[in-house]
């Protein structure tokens, strides 16, 4: 019941982070209106910092806040991904905030706390904490949603957000009273070894599992709750949709693998049957709807959508390698997803966002290097090697095909040749079509050196995936 | 006698809120909602936790509900013409998902643990006072989550004031 030092120092990313937000809505009154950009460098010595403090406590396995929080390599690497992701989205958005004119400082503060939320959520090891760190992921999301106060779009996006947010939260919230009802317990650990005691067979876990699948299901929008996801994506704030669909799905997986395979492992065989059921569908509509899109971001939006369904299955295996294939995933789309909505910022059309696909026309020509940037992104959105895509479904189906899903597989290798299509018709127009001169292209520095990181980092983790695969196994050594 | 009240409770809690989600004026909705705050506390009372019971009249029924109240009283919301064209799709389902709810929880266990047993056994809570033991499990226990709840409210304040408030923006705001 007493506190040590080692309670605090584990949990000193998170402080960090929470510390600085709250600084930046302090400091925001005194610092002049057209020099904003100054709380944009807060917020990235806030997650640099946590970012140096992770490393440090990076193999330690520890559980903390009496068994509320554990700190393990596990939900650091996912920490290292949501650092990246937070940090790259906060340079996206330097411009865009000033051209958008939604130049507020607390857009900086939402920024860090959703990234806190989504930390608490990786390293949470009791079900209230995953419930609060989703909380505190989502609220700030709700509100960066509908940030552009003044279109009606984003509006939509945010009260669609809230609304369904909140209504499956209450969802996840009725599967952990069950939980509770059933053990007496919200801790994972404490549940996994109950359901060993457990006689097979009583109904109600399976109610709490199902309950908890259609909770998370829809922070990381796998079908049939993805509904949300295309006008979120649209209506928000370019760089809000970037981080919700990176960080967001990235915490969301995280949090949902602690839970399936730790706490519920012993049940696993019946999620892992309604799990296939999600993936299949998942993949099947997010490549074919995506087909028929003609607004990038709607089209980001179904590709996102699709890859939760890839994601799934790494899940769904739920082996030492089903779970470093999930990790490789999420990292890599991390970089090739920021990448691909970086170049959708960089364009605008008579002073709005040009956001849909063919605006992209004779992109190459105009900025050549932004052109080859989004067909790096696009390639490895596809899957196509030597991009870092390539690697991460590789893995994914590798772990499928070893747990015996062969047909799994083949499936979405299928619906990963008819992605080829919506993804290379960006390129072909980037690349065929006739330049349209209404479409502007502006090219901050931050955002520029965001897209070389991206690019960059897509290649070398395609051509070179050594360092990052160990990196991602030797966290899951330690995995209970 | 446990039981009976508990009926009782339950009958009223399950049909106010069938109320609150089925009457067409937002301000019989709201009073029926305010019923079931009330028993609810009800049943708080029944499990020992006269704190909560509390808790739950003051912010829920106290705070909550009558702000609730002003808001529809303020915007003058007008009371709907009638039901969602997907009405009876959406009581179907529901329908079918509330039978299949009772019937698993029927068979799992929770009926043999029924009138609640919890308030028999003279807890530690029993003992020391209510107050004193959610203070206590709040501050040591868990605390952790206890800070990082203040963290959503913090958030959702300022979120309030962003989305709300009238000029924040400047002159882009004018736009429209």
């Amino acid at each position: 019941m007493n506190f040590s030092v080692t309670d605090i120092g584990a949990v000193l990313p998170e402080i960090i982070v929470a510390a600085y937000a709250c600084a930046i809505l302090l400091i925001e009154p005194f610092i002049p209106k057209d020099r904003r950009n100054i709380l944009a460098f807060f917020g990235l010595a806030a997650l640099g910092l946590a970012f140096y403090a992770t490393v440090n406590l990076m193999w330690t396995d520890l559980s903390v806040m009496n068994g509320m929080f554990i700190l393990d390599p596990f939900g650091n690497f996912f920490k290292l991904i949501l650092y990246v992701a937070a940090a790259m989205t906060i340079l996206l958005s330097i411009g865009y905030l000033k051209r958008e004119g939604i130049d507020l400082g607390e857009y900086y503060a939402f920024i860090l706390f959703a990234a806190c939320g989504m930390m608490v959520m990786v390293s949470a090891s009791d079900l209230i904490t995953v419930f609060l760190g989703l909380e505190l992921a989502s609220i700030p999301f709700y509100i960066l949603a509908g940030f552009k106060r003044f279109e009606a779009k984003s509006l939509e996006a945010s009260a669609k957000y809230f609304i369904l947010g909140s209504f499956s939260s209450g969802i996840l919230l009725f599967g952990i009273s069950l939980l509770y009802g059933l053990s007496g317990t919200t801790n994972l650990e404490a549940l996994a070894q109950h359901l060993r005691g457990e006689e097979i067979g009583n109904p109600a876990w399976i109610l709490a599992m199902i309950l908890l699948i259609v909770g998370f299901g829809f922070k990381v929008a796998v079908v049939p709750f993805h509904m949300w996801a295309p006008d979120v994506y649209e209506g928000a704030p370019t760089p809000v949709t970037a981080f919700l669909s990176v960080g967001s799905k990235a915490a969301s997986f995280a949090v949902f693998l602690r839970v399936f395979v730790e706490a519920l492992g012993g049940i696993q065989s019946d999620w892992r049957l309604l799990l296939i059921l999600l993936a299949v569908v998942t993949i099947v509509l997010g490549n074919v709807v995506a087909l028929v899109q003609t607004n990038i971001k709607r089209m980001l939006a179904y590709s996102s959508i699709a890859h939760a369904g890839y994601a799934v299955i790494g899940l769904i295996v739920g082996d030492r390698l089903g779970i470093v294939s999930l990790m490789v995933y999420m990292g890599v789309y991390a970089f090739m997803t920021l990448g691909a909505f970086g170049v959708v910022m960089l364009l605008r059309r008579g002073g709005v966002e040009g956001d849909e696909i063919a605006d992209f026309a004779g992109l190459a020509r105009k900025n050549r290097l932004a052109a080859f940037a989004m067909l790096i992104f696009m390639f490895s959105l596809t899957g196509i090697p030597p991009t870092a895509g390539f690697i991460a479904k590789f893995y994914i189906f590798m772990a499928a095909v070893n747990a015996g899903l062969t047909w799994l597989v083949v499936l979405a290798v299928i619906f990963t040749a008819v992605s080829a299509y919506f993804y290379l018709k960006v390129v072909m127009v980037m690349y065929m079509k006739e330049p349209d001169e209404n479409v502007q292209m502006v090219a901050p520095s931050a955002a520029v050196m965001v897209l070389a990181v991206a690019a960059a980092a897509v290649l070398l983790i395609g051509i070179y995936p050594g360092p990052f695969l160990d990196l991602a196994q030797n966290a899951v050594l330690q995995f209970r | 006698m446990t039981l009976i009240l508990f009926s009782y409770f339950a009958a009223v809690i399950v049909a106010t809120a069938i109320g609150v989600i089925a009457s067409r004026k937002p301000v019989n909705s709201a009073l029926a909602l305010l019923v079931m705050f009330f028993h609810v506390a009800g049943l708080f009372v029944l499990l020992d936790a006269e704190f909560i019971a509390a808790v739950q009249i003051i912010v829920y029924a106290g705070a909550i509900l009558v702000l609730y109240l002003f808001v529809v009283m303020l915007l003058n919301v007008r009371a709907e013409e009638g039901y969602h064209r997907q009405f009876v799709v959406g009581l179907v389902v529901g329908l079918a998902i509330l039978i299949e709810a009772v019937l698993i929880l029927s068979r799992s266990g929770f009926a043999d643990r029924f009138p609640p047993t919890v308030s028999l056994a003279p807890s530690a809570a029993a003992i020391q006072g209510n107050t004193e033991a959610i203070g206590r499990a709040l501050y040591t226990t868990y605390l952790f989550p206890f800070e990082v709840a203040s963290l959503i409210l913090l958030v959702a304040m300022i979120g309030a004031i962003i989305l709300a408030k009238k000029g924040i923006f400047g002159k882009e705001e004018r736009r429209k």
